[in-house]
């Protein structure tokens, strides 16, 4: 009974990400990928997105706050946290992702740091998400249940 | 009346006009007439010429005699003689009349005084008283006004003074009285004699004739000096129109010469006539007019006239001939006619002006309406572009039957509008003058394959299509390869949307230079060749080795199978070709590569390119506006096949800009030809080279063959061709099972489909490939069935595996030249399948071959190889190339999925190492990375691929040396080229140029990012057989 509470946690909350607009079609990919043979593929691709993407703010944000702003650097790392964060379909940042650039783009100093406080907190949001997410699978597989479909 | 006038004026004014009363009143009289004294003096000072006139006084006297006015003017100096003559009469009457009166007073005194005297003897004696005889005072002066003046009358008073009354006195007195009447006496006597002298003056002052005529010369004299140097000619001219007077200030005829003569017997030229019948004209109607004449005649040249003409009426009322008065107003007329002209000018500028402003006012708003529009296109693009994505997204998730189907409509006319607004980006980029283009080596025959080949993958109908470059057109050549790939996918996606049956083709051939351009060919001879003879030197070395090893090389992918070209006619018609290859080419030094530089600097050639169709033609009407934006046929046809319109009208614009032409031929119901021509400039020396190359590239089949036969001719002549294949095999819409099994068409993705088409497709059609035959053409028929490509697929896989043992065996030299080939037939189109056994012959026949030019046939190997090939199943080697390690982690996740583990490497210079030591069936770049990115990468790649020389200092060179791990692999390098890797780029800029900047690069296709397991499925099947 736990499990099946569980994993009607998990669902509502995985549900819940897409309407919202946290996740899109690209989190389906990513939970196609999750098989027996790797059966935390998904916790372990976010993980290495959270990190990563951890690493890439910093970088941001340094570019952004050393005067002058390197905005081809500035850039390149959007560039790379749009790529990832579309990999993993975390739609929310990704579109902020895409605002950012075209602030930064025009060399908008005020709008780049607008976004920055932006994109951090969606991706903190996110973070937060996919750690009571993952809590919970972690959760489901100790009871001894398996990971369904969002579907 | 009169009389009374004239009497009470006598006194002052002596003479009056001689002019008719009834031309007007005295205030506007034409003529007046100054006081005699006065204007006699200055009459005497001007001197008259009298020449000028000529007067035919015969006829004056008839005039006079015969004419109304002659004879009332006649009658009125008569009169007015009469009324002097009356008046002269008068006053000598009065003069008589006082003079007797004098006389009579004179005779009364002598009386009075006899008397006094005869009184004075009667009184002497008696009466003494004193009597006064002249009491009253005589004053003649009243009554004789004029002449009182000489007269002189006594007024003494006779006074008698009585008192001194004695004879002395009276004797005294009759003295005096004596006296006074001599004095008396002689007065009346000087009075006489005046008198007599008066009546002399005024029988000679009076005569009529005398005074007339006087009058007559005065005015004759007033004219003359009026006119004397007024430029008017004055004359009267008779019933018949000859001169009976000609008043001319600028005489040129003699008298004779025109008196009695009429004006077209004295002149001739045009005009003359005219004013003749003008005349004539007046003389009939008997009224007054005026009329401008332009004469030009012989006697005094172009000269115009003002000539008032009226007609001399009889006294019976009978016209008997003209007066007429001409003007010489040649200056006037000419001014005039400036100052019309200067108003007509001044009248067009003004017009013109507003037009001008107008344009203006026009432009303007256009350039903003256009500006607007870009700027709009551009904001709509962005959101679009999401929109899309999102469906194509949705798309790929599970949807039922009816979804899909809506959502296909959803996606194709968001591509319509995607489509819609490039076109209008481009179309304001190319009228805004923002479009430049790029100079960029490409090879013609690989662009038409590519269009074809992209054509035929989106293909929704039977069609033919086929492509053929003639043997001149240079294997490579620079222009803007982005646009020339445009405008040749526009057209025939165009000439595809119109063809239901039959083929649609592109035909590439040289042409002169056309006329057009013969002006421009300076502009477009200053091009940055410099640009390309840099890397020449470069590739150099490679080149030169490369051919002199025999010019190994060979197909280098399964998609280059396509586009096979009989070897046998791997030569070169073009002398330059042939030169190079038959020289020795280890012998090439510095000085012939700089001579054969020179040679071929800056060599323009024209493409020449057709675009046909069998389709439904255009319409002879339709034709003008068939490059118009927004333009179709009608609006049915709209309706009916959609787009933009906008497709054609970009072509031509990117043509002309290019310096070429685009022209249209067809033919209702029969198809159409869309040409057009472009200048492209040669390469320099490298041509060759690169020729070989392409040759390589291109031909690869039996290329052995033509090297041993070093035959000095070559062809270059390609032909491709894709048949349709039967629709139901093609859909691999969920499953590419079935695609793995075809051996496909290439370089062809989804994306790429909804741009050919508008219309997204998940399945394709793959088509068969290039026919060439055995004579000329090498037919090569891909046109496989689902049976025969399963075959392939297996021979593929066979290959492959002897492709790898060849490889892995160093021994067994360096090169394999991997050729999915299928039967060389002996006609072009009509290929029909040859047995699976047979073309497995054929085709392992040219399996592997050595480098040393000589043909090593391994025909001999096969059946058993793929056999075990099969068996051993090895998976093809893929190399990912991505930076962002999320991304790794899913693609890689994904490649599991489908059953394959990529090497991995993080940036493009990795990649470059990494494709040289292993041969990759495939390679998936990023296109955004550190260090080195994805484009330059594959340059990089293909460029190594070509000339077989992965010198490390070359790469070093592009790159930064650091992030190269280990770059010492010379020994290990083959100098030769060898099979071209698949490069599919992975970008998340899907848009078309992003696309066309990867073709252009040397990638084979896309994945657009995030990569989804579908994409990457399809394109996999794509390239991965099996």
């Amino acid at each position: 009974m736990a499990t099946v509470d569980l994993q009607q946690q998990h669902n509502n909350l995985i549900n819940f990400l897409y309407e919202e607009g946290f996740l899109d079609e690209q989190y389906t990919q990513l939970e196609q990928l999750q098989d027996e043979s790797s059966p935390r593929f998904v916790e372990e691709v976010l993980s290495l997105f959270f990190d990563d993407s951890l690493k890439l703010l910093h970088n941001i944000e340094t570019t952004l706050n050393k005067e002058p702003v390197d905005y081809r650097k500035l850039d390149a790392h959007l560039h790379h946290f749009k790529g990832s964060s579309s990999s993993v379909g975390a739609q929310r940042v990704k579109n902020v992702c895409i605002t950012f650039r075209a602030f930064c783009q025009e060399k908008k100093k005020n709008g780049c740091l607008q976004c920055l406080q932006q994109v951090k907190q969606e991706y903190y949001l996110l973070k937060n998400k996919f750690e009571d997410l993952f809590q919970i699978e972690r959760q489901i597989l100790r009871a001894g249940g398996t990971i369904g479909g969002t579907n | 009346m009169e009389e009374e006038d004239y009497s009470s004026d006598m006194d002052d004014e002596i003479l009056s006009s001689m002019w008719p009363e009834n031309l007007g009143k005295e205030s506007d009289k034409q003529f007046n007439i100054d006081k005699p004294a006065a204007d006699q003096d200055m009459l005497d000072e001007v001197s008259i010429a009298e020449e000028p006139s000529i007067v035919d006084f015969k006829r004056l006297m008839e005039l006079t005699n015969f004419s109304e006015k002659g004879s009332s003017q006649l009658s009125y100096l008569v009169k007015q003689w009469e009324h002097k003559q009356a008046n002269a009469f008068r006053l000598l009457n009065e003069q008589i009349d006082i003079l007797n009166k004098q006389k009579q007073e004179a005779q009364l005194k002598e009386l009075e005084i006899l008397e006094e005297h005869m009184f004075e003897a009667d009184n002497f004696v008696g009466d003494k008283r004193p009597i006064s005889i002249l009491q009253d005072d005589y004053a003649f002066g009243d009554a004789t006004p004029i002449f009182n003046k000489d007269i002189s009358i006594c007024k003494n008073k006779w006074q008698i003074d009585v008192e001194h009354d004695s004879i002395e006195y009276w004797k005294e007195r009759a003295k005096k009285m004596e006296k006074l009447l001599d004095e008396s006496l002689q007065r009346e006597n000087k009075l006489q004699e005046k008198l007599q002298e008066n009546l002399r003056v005024l029988a000679k002052e009076t005569s009529p004739v005398e005074e007339l005529s006087q009058i007559l010369r005065r005015a004759d004299n007033f004219l003359h000096f009026i006119l004397q140097n007024a430029p008017v000619v004055i004359g009267h001219q008779d019933k018949e129109l000859r001169y009976r007077f000609i008043y001319n200030h600028f005489p040129s005829l003699q008298e004779e010469d025109i008196i009695g003569r009429t004006d077209v017997e004295i002149f001739t030229g045009a005009g003359v006539k005219e004013s003749q019948d003008f005349k004539a004209e007046v003389l009939q109607r008997g009224l007054p007019a005026k009329r401008e004449i332009t004469f030009e005649t012989e006697l005094f040249g172009t000269k115009t006239f003002l000539i008032y003409v009226e007609p001399v009426f009889s006294k019976t009322g009978e016209t008997i001939g003209v007066n007429y008065m001409g003007m010489d107003i040649t200056e006037q007329v000419a001014k005039r006619e400036k100052l019309a002209k200067l108003r007509e000018e001044i009248a067009v500028r003004n017009a013109m002006e507003t037009e001008l402003n107008k344009t203006i006012h026009i432009t303007e708003q256009t350039m903003r309406a256009k500006q607007m529009l870009a700027t709009m296109s551009h904001e709509i693009r962005s959101p679009l572009t999401g929109v899309l994505g999102m469906a194509e997204m949705l798309a790929h998730t599970e949807l039922n039957e009816e979804q899909q189907q809506l959502l296909g409509v959803m996606i194709s006319s968001g591509d319509l509008v995607l489509q819609l607004i490039n076109d209008i980006l481009d179309l304001s980029k190319v009228e805004s003058g923002a479009m430049t283009l790029e100079a960029t080596n490409f090879r013609p025959r690989e662009v038409v394959r590519h269009v074809l080949q992209t054509a035929a993958a989106s293909l929704q109908k039977e069609l033919t299509l086929e492509g053929l470059v003639t043997e001149e057109v240079p294997s490579e050549v620079i222009g803007d390869v982005l646009r020339i790939r445009q405008i040749l996918t526009n057209l025939i996606s165009n000439a595809i949307k119109f063809t239901h049956e039959g083929k649609v083709g592109i035909t590439l051939r040289v042409t002169s230079q056309p006329s057009f351009a013969e002006n421009q060919k300076d502009r477009k001879d200053c091009g940055d060749l410099s640009k390309y003879s840099k890397t020449d030197t470069n590739t150099q070395q490679n080149d030169t080795s490369l051919s002199q090893n025999g010019g190994l090389g060979g197909d280098r992918s399964s998609n280059d199978v396509s586009c096979v070209i009989d070897s046998k006619q791997c030569r070169d018609t073009q002398n330059r070709m042939a030169e190079s290859e038959t020289r020795p080419l280890s012998s090439i030094d510095g000085d012939e590569y700089l001579d054969i530089d020179s040679d071929d600097e800056e060599k323009i050639v024209w493409l020449h390119c057709d675009v046909y169709d069998s389709g439904i033609g255009i319409p002879e009407k339709a034709l003008p506006a068939l490059f118009k934006k927004y333009m179709q046929v009608s609006t049915d046809h709209a309706r009916k096949y959609g787009g933009t319109g906008l497709g054609l009208a970009i072509c031509k614009q990117l043509v002309e800009l290019m310096g070429g032409r685009l022209t249209v031929t067809s033919k209702e119901h029969c198809g159409s030809t869309f040409s057009f021509v472009v200048p492209c400039k040669v390469p320099k020396k490298r041509t060759c080279d690169e020729m070989d190359n392409d040759l390589l590239y291109d031909m690869p089949l039996s290329e052995c063959e033509a090297r041993s036969d070093s035959t000095a001719e070559d062809d270059k002549r390609a032909y491709f061709q894709f048949k349709p294949r039967t629709l139901g095999s093609l859909f691999s819409s969920g499953d590419a099972a079935p695609r793995s099994k075809v051996l496909s068409a290439g370089k062809i993705d989804s994306n790429h489909t909804t741009k050919m088409n508008g219309i997204h497709t998940g399945y394709m059609f793959p088509t068969g490939e290039s026919t060439p035959s055995s004579n000329q053409n090498l037919s090569l028929n891909h046109d496989v069935d689902k049976q025969h490509s399963e075959l392939g697929s297996d021979y593929l896989t066979g290959i492959e595996n002897v492709n790898k043992a060849v490889n892995d065996c160093p021994s067994n030299d360096d090169y394999q030249h991997l050729q999915i080939t299928h039967s060389p037939m002996t006609t072009e189109k009509d290929t029909t399948m040859r047995h699976s056994q047979e073309s497995q012959d054929l085709k392992l026949s040219y399996l592997a071959h050595e480098n040393q030019g000589k043909m090593q046939k391994t025909n001999q190997k096969p059946p058993e190889n793929i056999s075990d090939a099969r068996q051993m199943q090895s998976r093809p080697k893929i190399l990912l190339v991505e930076d962002d390690q999320v991304i790794v982690m899913v693609t890689q996740s994904m490649m599991k999925r489908l059953g394959h583990s990529p090497d991995v490497v993080s940036n493009g210079a990795e990649a470059v190492q990494a494709v040289k030591t292993n041969n990759y069936d495939l390679v998936l770049m990023d296109v955004c990375m550190p260090v080195m990115d994805g484009l330059e990468a594959t340059r990089l790649i293909r460029k190594c691929e070509l000339s077989g020389n992965w010198d490390a200092s070359e790469v070093a060179r592009a790159c930064k040396a650091d992030c190269l791990m280990s770059i010492h692999m010379n020994g290990q390098t083959s100098p030769f080229p060898r099979k071209r890797v698949p490069i599919i780029a992975m970008t998340a800029n899907a848009l078309a140029e992003g696309i066309d900047e990867c073709y252009a690069n040397g990638m084979d296709s896309f994945i657009a990012k995030p990569v989804t397991l579908q994409k990457l499925k399809e394109t996999l099947c794509q390239y991965i057989p099996g």
